[in-house]
């Protein structure tokens, strides 16, 4: 009986697809995806990248395709895994090219990855719209690549507005003028924290205590109790994911208690959350995102629904955002000619409507709109420095961890 | 030069010849597949020099490469092109005699531990720096094409295989060989073999070096986690193993195929690359001892030495 | 200062987990073995998994873990290893052949992970209370953790120096072909050996998930610290890498809170270079003939 009703419902199944390829048999929009499933990076393209990339295939193909002049299209994705490697992630593009002749391309996942990938897309004519690539060279980068475009921000912007959010609160009497700055020493560490130094230190702030610690480090006692002894008001520390949670980790356990605690990378994962539980309130990291926005909260339920786990409050949002811009320009020239859509793309008057709200480019290439500081209110987080984008929320400060 | 030598020198000018008509025919996929095997072979082979006759088996490949990419990284903007290989060279070369001189009394797996500490020691000590002096991301925006990268790496490829072919056949060739078998009958018959393995130290470390130097604008962004990833040598490691030290040519017997199968791998398991590579891996090590230089001697010994 | 010295300890600690299976499998089975962090990451994934699924204690979570740890290492070593041993003509045919065999496994026991558990990150909140030790506090983890790290360290060293079973395999750690002489199967000592290594090594990555946030391709990382800790405490001897994991962890902890944390790894690296050239051996290590 059981097994009958089983071999019913496959023969259905069998024939609903049947159905629906000879349907839909007219157009396919074949696109490639390259990013790190094992390395050093695949914990991290596991949370933003991949279930954004495939969410955003599911739900097109779910609402029948997107419209080419000649009818629907339905999306077909490529996966390959670059291995965190550059080598291969210029093979993988390569590859998707010219061999897979895909009609679009993902960008990759990281600024180091998408860099390497940006002569094979830019040769070959293929837009390369990044969301999780931020840097401060988009005047040249744009330049050299001109099909490269920019989303989730600059890195300028990012560290100006973690500063500014300290002068807000220090002219709100909330905290005082001494700040603790650390970072992870890597490319990304070194600039986030070159910047914040600067504009720390122009706005009359005192570096109280500043270091960097190698990449990977998780044994990080040593790190906040240097900082608790330079007694900071503020701590910014300029993290990459393994050691986001044992900075968090260790200040909970040596009661390090700044009014100000603010960790960059994964601080904006729900699995932050998940781990602190109450003692994140409070904490406050890079990105964000306005949780009240109905688009936004259709996406996270949709993305929890499909992948099982939910998006993580910053890039996910603007992986997701890259592709409804791409397939809103294919949609627009109702066509999969890459030259066509470029062309849209690289005309700066048009507007995209995203999860993250509308989304122009400028002349280099970027999105002049986005959010930059998060924090941990009630078990979300929220975006509460932004450029350019409503619903940003108040900051608090962090009292205490119990 | 006998005929036999003549015969080698020709079939292998030809071989380089041929592989440098490549770009002519494909700048897309198969270049970028070219351009990952040329920059192997030429690790490979500079490697399998020093390490087949001394069987020191050296991880400091990915220390070399990096210092090379960094070289040019923070060189390119006001140095001229041609000089960043050199500048690379002369660094690789340098710090290669230092830690030749310093590691001559390990052995073994000491040496493969020291090599691998080395390359670690060096990538902390390029970011400490990098970090001190506020240094922001390195990007690497040239109008060098793959194309150009391509040709540079066979050249350096030429070059390497002239070194390998003239050391074999001068009085240091025999010296090393005959550390290979027994370092104290060497010493014995008043060979410097310590001067001996420095030299080739120094000659497979700066050769790395001037390949990173060279690769760096390939990736743009230069970054130490990339540049000093210790994975760049155990691949190195392993393909020439792959291929066999004992001759010239085995390394790039096993870069072809290592290459190949990762490819071929990467594109038709996306989602178990690393499974099938790992299990490939096994494979090769129980069905290939030695190499194929291993095979091709055990099939010569079998059918008669024909080619001899 | 106490600070540092027991934050230095507890670190040390760590580090004995990460690198005490490594030793008995490069020391007595002769196997460098480049798959040993990925043996760590599993075990850790084992504790990760039924600590998620059914609440069950990590610590608890050991009696499944390293048993079943030492029979899939036994079995890697008496179906994998041992042709190549036999195969073997010298121990440095040996070393290149366990660098490429452990190498492969290495990449297909990533591949099996990420698989079976995906990429993502992993981490739970498990005895993360504070103890305070002379006015400073650390995590309750951490603490147990070393306690269970001395607590293997102990047992394996009285095993070693006072069973019969331990006495024949420090024989086979000194000289394979002599203890073949004295009627020891040599075979299957190193099978026990490599198969205890990898059960205290995932054991040690069961307890290591308590406080470190992992994923299925971090293990190499492990690898190389623990080759690094054996090769400096001299092979083959279990004290050489205590004291060894031990000295690593108060320098990095001493260099991280006096000097700069951005030096941690490289004043690690240069007092192991330091002791290599000064000591080829390691720490403990017996001069070789």
């Amino acid at each position: 009986m059981k097994r009958r009703s089983m071999m019913m419902s496959l023969a259905t199944a069998a024939l609903l697809a049947a159905g629906l390829a000879a349907a839909q048999a007219q157009e396919v929009i074949r696109l490639g995806a390259a990013a790190p499933k094992t390395g050093p990076l695949a914990g991290g393209a596991d949370v933003t990248h991949w279930p954004a990339v495939r969410l955003w295939v599911h739900q097109t193909n779910a609402a029948g395709g997107l419209q080419l002049a000649d009818g629907p299209a339905l999306i077909e994705l490529t996966e390959y895994d670059d291995q965190t490697n550059p080598q291969q992630a210029i093979q993988a593009a390569q590859r998707m090219a010219t061999q897979d002749r895909v009609d679009f391309m993902v960008a990759p996942y990281s600024t180091g990855l998408n860099l390497a990938a940006a002569p094979i897309f830019s040769r070959l004519g293929y837009p390369q719209i990044t969301g999780t690539n931020v840097t401060n060279q988009q005047p040249d980068l744009s330049a050299q690549f001109p099909g490269m475009f920019f989303v989730l921000g600059r890195t300028g912007a990012m560290a100006e507005d973690t500063a500014r959010v300290l002068v807000d609160l220090r002219e709100a009497g909330e905290i005082g003028n001494r700040v603790a700055l650390v970072n992870v020493a890597d490319a990304f560490g070194i600039e986030m924290a070159g910047i914040s130094r600067s504009v720390l230190e122009e706005n009359g702030f005192e570096i109280v205590y500043q270091t960097s610690y190698p990449l990977g480090t998780q044994d990080i006692a040593p790190i906040i109790d240097g900082a608790r002894a330079a007694e900071p008001d503020a701590f910014i520390a300029w993290s990459y994911p393994g050691d986001t949670f044992a900075l968090t980790d260790q200040a909970i356990v040596q009661n390090f208690t700044p009014r100000v605690f603010f960790t960059a990378v994964a601080t904006a994962f729900p699995s932050y959350q998940a781990r602190f539980g109450a003692q994140a309130e409070g904490v406050m990291g890079m990105g964000g995102v306005n949780p009240d926005d109905p688009a936004f909260q259709e996406f996270a339920a949709a993305h929890m629904e499909l992948t099982g786990q939910g998006p993580d409050f910053w890039a996910s949002a603007s992986t997701y955002a890259t592709l409804e811009i791409l397939g809103q320009a294919i949609e627009a020239t109702g066509t999969k000619d890459r030259a066509v859509v470029m062309e849209y793309l690289q005309d700066k008057s048009n507007s995209y409507d995203t999860i993250l709200g509308p989304i122009e480019f400028n002349d280099m290439n970027d999105n002049e709109r986005f959010w930059t500081v998060g924090q941990w209110q009630d078990g979300v987080f929220r975006g509460v420095a932004a450029r350019g984008r409503d619903g940003v929320s108040d900051v608090i400060v962090k009292d205490g961890w119990d | 030069m006998s005929k036999r030598d003549l015969r080698n020198l020709t079939l292998a000018s030809a071989a380089l010849g041929l592989a440098a008509l490549l770009p002519l025919y494909d700048t897309g996929y198969l270049l970028s597949i070219a351009t990952t095997m040329a920059m192997f072979t030429v690790l490979a082979t500079s490697w399998a020099l020093f390490s087949g006759p001394t069987h020191y088996i050296s991880l400091a490949t990915a220390a070399f490469f990096g210092l090379g990419t960094f070289v040019t990284g923070l060189g390119f903007q006001t140095l001229p092109m041609w000089m960043l290989p050199l500048i690379a060279a002369g660094l690789g070369a340098v710090l290669a005699a230092l830690v030749g001189l310093v590691t001559l009394r390990l052995s073994g797996v000491y040496f493969v531990i020291f090599t691998l500490g080395l390359a670690e020691l060096v990538r902390q000590l390029v970011t400490w720096v990098q970090n001190r002096t506020g240094q922001r991301g390195m990007y690497v925006l040239t109008s060098i094409t793959e194309r150009d990268i391509y040709w540079q790496l066979i050249a350096m490829a030429a070059l390497v295989f002239l070194v390998g072919w003239l050391i074999a056949r001068s009085r240091m060739g025999f010296a090393l060989r005959i550390i290979g078998n027994d370092e104290t009958v060497a010493k014995h018959s008043g060979i410097d073999t310590a001067m001996a393995k420095i030299l080739l130290f120094m000659i497979s470390g700066a050769v790395a070096a001037v390949v990173g130097a060279m690769m760096a604008p390939r990736y743009i962004y230069i970054e130490p986690s990339t540049a000093f990833a210790p994975i760049l040598s155990f691949q190195v490691v392993i393909m020439a193993l792959l291929g066999g030290t004992g001759r010239l040519w085995g390394p790039l017997a096993g870069v072809i195929p290592f290459t190949l199968l990762w490819e071929f791998i990467s594109r038709n398991a996306p989602n178990q690359t690393l499974l099938l590579l790992g299990l490939a891996f096994l494979l090769i090590v129980y069905v290939l001892p030695g190499g194929f230089v291993g095979l091709y001697e055990r099939l010569q010994h079998r059918f008669g030495s024909g080619g001899r | 200062m106490f600070f540092i010295l027991i934050t230095g300890l507890l670190l040390g600690g760590t580090y004995a987990l990460i690198a005490m299976g490594l030793n008995l499998q490069y020391g007595v089975a002769r196997i460098m073995n480049l798959a040993n962090g990925e043996m760590l990451v599993a075990g850790a994934f084992a504790a990760f998994w039924v600590f998620t699924a059914g609440q069950v204690s990590p610590i608890a979570a050991l009696l499944v873990v390293a048993p079943l740890a030492f029979v899939v290492n036994w079995l890697i070593y008496r179906i994998m290893l041992q042709p190549l041993v036999k195969r073997a003509k010298s121990r440095g045919a040996l070393e290149v052949d366990s660098i490429l065999a452990t190498f492969g496994l290495s990449f297909a026991l990533v591949g099996i992970m990420t698989w079976a558990f995906g990429g993502g990150f992993f981490n739970y909140s498990y005895l993360t209370g504070r103890v305070d030790i002379f006015g400073s506090s650390y995590a309750q983890n951490r603490i147990v953790a070393f306690s269970i790290a001395s607590l293997l360290a102990a047992s394996l060293w009285i095993w070693l120096s006072y069973t019969r079973a331990g006495l024949r395999m420090r024989a086979v750690a000194v000289s394979p072909d002599s203890a073949r002489l004295v009627g020891i199967d040599v075979h299957a000592v190193s099978a026990l050996a490599f198969g205890l290594g990898g059960a205290v090594t995932a054991s040690g990555g069961a307890l290591i998930s308590m406080f470190f946030t992992l994923d299925a391709s971090v293990g190499v990382m492990f690898t190389m610290k623990a080759l690094i800790i054996v090769i400096m405490g001299g092979v083959g001897d279990i004290r050489g890498t205590i004291v060894a994991a031990m000295i690593l962890g108060v320098a990095e902890t001493f260099v991280a809170r006096v000097i700069d944390p951005g030096l941690t790894l490289a004043a690690a690296y240069l007092l192991f270079l330091g002791i290599l050239l000064f000591r080829p051996q390691g720490l403990f290590g017996k001069k070789p003939t």
